[in-house]
């Protein structure tokens, strides 16, 4: 045995406990749930953690009305600052109980535990601290004085980041002082539920915060419930869609984060090492399971055969296998359903012609695995350079001059993310402005902080989260209406107050 | 160490080079390598830092780290006694488990050198066969401020008295000011310094003192210009300035010695120097060769630690690993 065949490392599940069964959290109490249970497993073993209950209309109805009770009787009337007190509690619960959760979060999810550990967690904890400072302090998000939250949100969030889209979510919603209803995603609730261990042992009142579960079925009754102020929704186009035609006519605001299809952008003069650590951190991170995925590798023609080898090299140093190990930089694809697509678009591409290249691994026999695969000679018009995958499968395509790099990048309906290398900023800055994609990176991918702005163009979605901007999707102004007394007064002194 | 021909890489130099190594053929080539991103190098490094090497391959990795070091003493106030004591460290290091491996060499200064090899006796020899090499630092270590013709009569002593590896310095402040050429010359000269009498020759480690050369960019232009000029090893520091090495500037060296092996078939070694001392910093490095240029690099002859108090925290995990708890300084020797 090589010395690069490193002993297992496995990290300890025992710091975890899923419940055998588990219902709705509806007004800070377990309900049963109206309709069929069913069960959450372990992608990489296949094995049952926990059977959970499905909400169905009727539930869906108790929790919006538990959480428009909360929200008029208690969070509305509670101050900035205390709801901030809340939010910094969670976010330090969230920092000591930092190995559980990446643990039960690779349990339910799949991923590598040094995902979950290194990246996954610390990001939650870091967006309930970055909310928490913007409690008491909503008079400097842009809106004017005194904006006011919407009031009930319904929150549908997808699969690949269960407990940090539960952060992108509930923490802005809190600190702007919304009350929410949050679906998880159906293969992987079982964070969310653990997470509600959190929020009773940060003491947030009754109905806050009310977590539901069930598949689309109760997603699509949470985003059409007259009673829903705000909807927020992270997952695929076609259900955004759907929710975009739900909503409609309504007076419901929204905001969509949804697929991607991202350029990532290499030039000749590039940090070459560090642009190849830059893909494959943009395409295999998380098993390609992530929205604003590098999937579109944009490759300036002089350097595509010496980019794809060092890839290829990499890629061959990569382990794939059971996500408990701390050495594992690959883990299982989350669910038999999206391993059956990544396996059918992988052969899409080899019959549109494609030339496939996997790494050489050995996968488990049980769980639901996909080596890391790399297509060249892929042109424009393939299926794969066009449709997210959502899976460990890079498209590479040349360019030859920069304006044809930005034509290739942005000929796409989505616009969710990009990526550039180059070592000449000048170059960096200019391609930065024209490329249509609401985050860019410079010689980076995949980074993300809770200041900064995150959302799509067209086909990704619309809306911000994230910083001030993501705060501002949760708030409205204060109405115009000016007080009689001050109705006399100069105009211009009104908005002296307001500085 | 066996000798290698001076003309071959230096031929192979000029053909890469494309003209006569002067300093603007140099400079055209050495700007024309890929940046490096700074963010990106020291994130994958901190990457590479949290590989959980335990069991099996932990016990292979602190005896691989055993015997990759260059158990080091270089003091103005080194004595006979000092060194004697040294190389008995190298050859026994731990006196409660002969099964402990030897190091690979004991490094000191020019004028230690006989004292070195006569102490060593009849282990002195190819630390690839399991004997324990003698390396010298020469060319007015640290600073490298002196006249060529003292850094050779530097060398040549230090060959003379038996040295197998010359730890030679680059001249920083040529580097720094854009003479390369001068660079390149003196390293062939030293090179051609380490000749002994019967034809074979001392091997060449180059230290490019990575923490006087600022920016990662300089790091690997000067790896690859000491390479370029003939040197066998490339080396991070003298371990008198600071920062010495650290995992960021070893990875980039290493990703030079890669791309070197890609372009030529051969094979230069990599030697961080200063500042390591805990196995598991050490473990770091290994897992950073092992994922860089591949684990055949994890070999006396390309791969060494420039050390001297890392070998005692190695052999406390060594007896960690073996009784199974954890003893104290007490338990290792102070040579």
């Amino acid at each position: 045995m090589g010395f690069l065949e490193y002993a297992p490392a496995p990290e300890s599940t025992s710091l975890v406990s899923f419940r055998n069964e588990y219902g709705l959290y509806i007004d800070g109490e377990w309900t049963a749930g109206g309709g069929t249970p069913f069960q959450s497993i372990n992608p990489a073993t296949e094995a049952v953690l926990a059977t959970v209950a499905e909400a169905d209309a009727a539930d869906v109805d108790r929790a919006v009305a538990a959480a428009r009770r909360a929200y008029e009787k208690v969070w509305s009337k509670t101050s900035g600052k205390d709801r901030g007190k809340y939010l910094f509690r969670i976010a330090r619960l969230v920092q000591e109980r930092a190995r559980e959760l990446a643990v039960a979060e690779v349990l339910d999810n799949g991923k590598p535990i040094k995902e979950a550990r290194d990246v996954d967690v610390p990001l939650v904890a870091a967006w309930f601290f970055h909310y928490a400072g913007w409690a008491d302090k909503l008079d400097y998000a842009g809106l004017g004085p005194n904006p006011r939250a919407l009031g009930v949100a319904g929150q549908v969030i997808p699969w690949n980041f269960p407990l940090l889209m539960l952060a992108w979510k509930l923490a802005p919603a809190l600190a702007a002082g919304n009350t929410v209803v949050l679906k998880p995603a159906e293969t992987t609730p079982l964070t969310a539920l653990l997470f509600v261990e959190i929020l009773e042992q940060a003491g947030l009142p009754a109905g806050v915060v009310n977590i539901i579960t069930g598949a689309g079925a109760t997603g699509a009754a949470l985003v059409a419930h007259p009673d829903v102020d705000k909807v927020a929704f992270t997952g695929s186009t076609a259900v955004g869609r759907g929710i975009a035609r739900a909503i409609a006519g309504t007076e419901k605001r929204v905001t969509l984060e949804l697929g991607g299809k991202a350029a990532n952008i290499v030039f000749d003069d590039a940090p070459l090492d560090e642009a190849v650590n830059g893909i494959v951190n943009g395409i295999f991170f998380n098993q390609g399971q992530v929205c604003c995925a590098g999937s579109r590798l944009l490759v300036q023609e002089s350097i595509h055969d010496e980019v794809v080898e060092r890839l290829q090299r990499r890629l061959s140093t990569l382990r794939v296998g059971d996500p408990m190990d701390k050495n594992t930089d690959v883990g299982a694809i989350n669910s038999k359903v999206q391993l059956e697509r990544v396996t059918r678009m992988v052969e899409v591409g080899e019959s549109e012609g494609a030339s496939r290249w996997s790494a050489p691994c050995d996968l488990p026999e049980n769980g639901f695995w996909f080596a890391p695969t790399i297509f060249t000679d892929v042109q424009a018009s393939h299926r794969i350079a066009r449709e997210e995958i959502f899976g460990p499968v890079l498209s590479v395509l040349t360019f030859r001059t920069p304006d044809e790099a930005v034509a290739k990048a942005n000929n796409t309906p989505y616009g969710l993310s990009a990526g550039i290398w180059s070592d000449k900023g000048s170059r960096i800055l200019e391609l930065a402005n024209r490329l249509r994609a609401g985050v860019i990176w410079a010689n980076t991918f995949n980074r993300f902080d809770p200041a900064s702005p995150f959302g799509g163009y067209r086909e990704s979605g619309y809306g911000r989260e994230g910083g001030r901007p993501g705060l501002t999707s949760y708030l409205q102004a204060a109405p115009a209406a000016v007080p009689a007394v001050q109705a006399a007064k100069p105009v211009t002194s009104r908005k002296g107050a307001a500085k | 160490m066996t000798g290698t021909s001076i003309e071959a890489p230096h031929e192979r130099a000029l053909a890469l080079l494309g003209g006569q190594p002067d300093d603007a053929t140099l400079r055209r080539y050495l700007h024309g390598l890929p940046g490096v991103d700074a963010v990106g190098l020291e994130a994958r490094a901190a990457d590479l830092g949290t590989r959980s090497i335990k069991t099996t391959s932990k016990a292979w990795a602190l005896d691989t780290i055993v015997k990759l070091i260059d158990l080091t003493t270089l003091e103005g106030a080194d004595t006979p006694g000092k060194v004697r004591s040294l190389t008995a460290k190298a050859l026994a290091p731990d006196p409660g488990d002969r099964q402990t491996p030897r190091t690979a060499a004991v490094c000191v200064y020019g004028d230690m050198v006989g004292i070195a090899v006569e102490s060593l006796g009849a282990a002195h020899g190819d630390p690839d066969d399991g004997l324990v090499a003698v390396a010298a630092v020469a060319t007015a270590f640290p600073s490298g401020r002196a006249s060529l013709e003292i850094k050779l009569a530097d060398t040549r002593d230090a060959v003379a008295a038996g040295a197998d590896e010359i730890d030679m310095v680059i001249d920083r402040g040529a580097f720094l000011s854009g003479r390369y050429g001068q660079v390149f010359d003196e390293i062939v000269a030293v090179k051609d310094a380490c000749r002994r009498a019967d034809g074979t020759s001392a091997s060449l480690k180059v230290i490019l003192e990575t923490g006087e050369l600022m920016s990662y960019d300089n790091v690997r232009r000067a790896s690859w210009l000491s390479i370029l000029a003939g040197g066998d090893f490339i080396k991070t520091s003298t371990g008198k300035v600071a920062p010495a090495a650290t995992l960021p500037v070893t990875l980039l060296m290493l990703e030079v010695v890669r791309d070197w092996h890609t372009a030529t078939g051969g094979r230069i070694g990599v030697k961080p120097a200063g500042g390591i001392r805990t196995s598991k910093d050490a473990i770091k490095y290994l897992v950073t060769v092992a994922e860089t240029v591949g684990e055949d690099w994890l070999q006396p002859h390309l791969f060494r630690f420039g050390a001297s108090s890392l070998l005692n925290d190695v052999l406390l995990q060594r007896q960690k690993l073996r009784t199974g708890h954890y003893s104290g300084p007490d338990y290792v020797t102070i040579d």
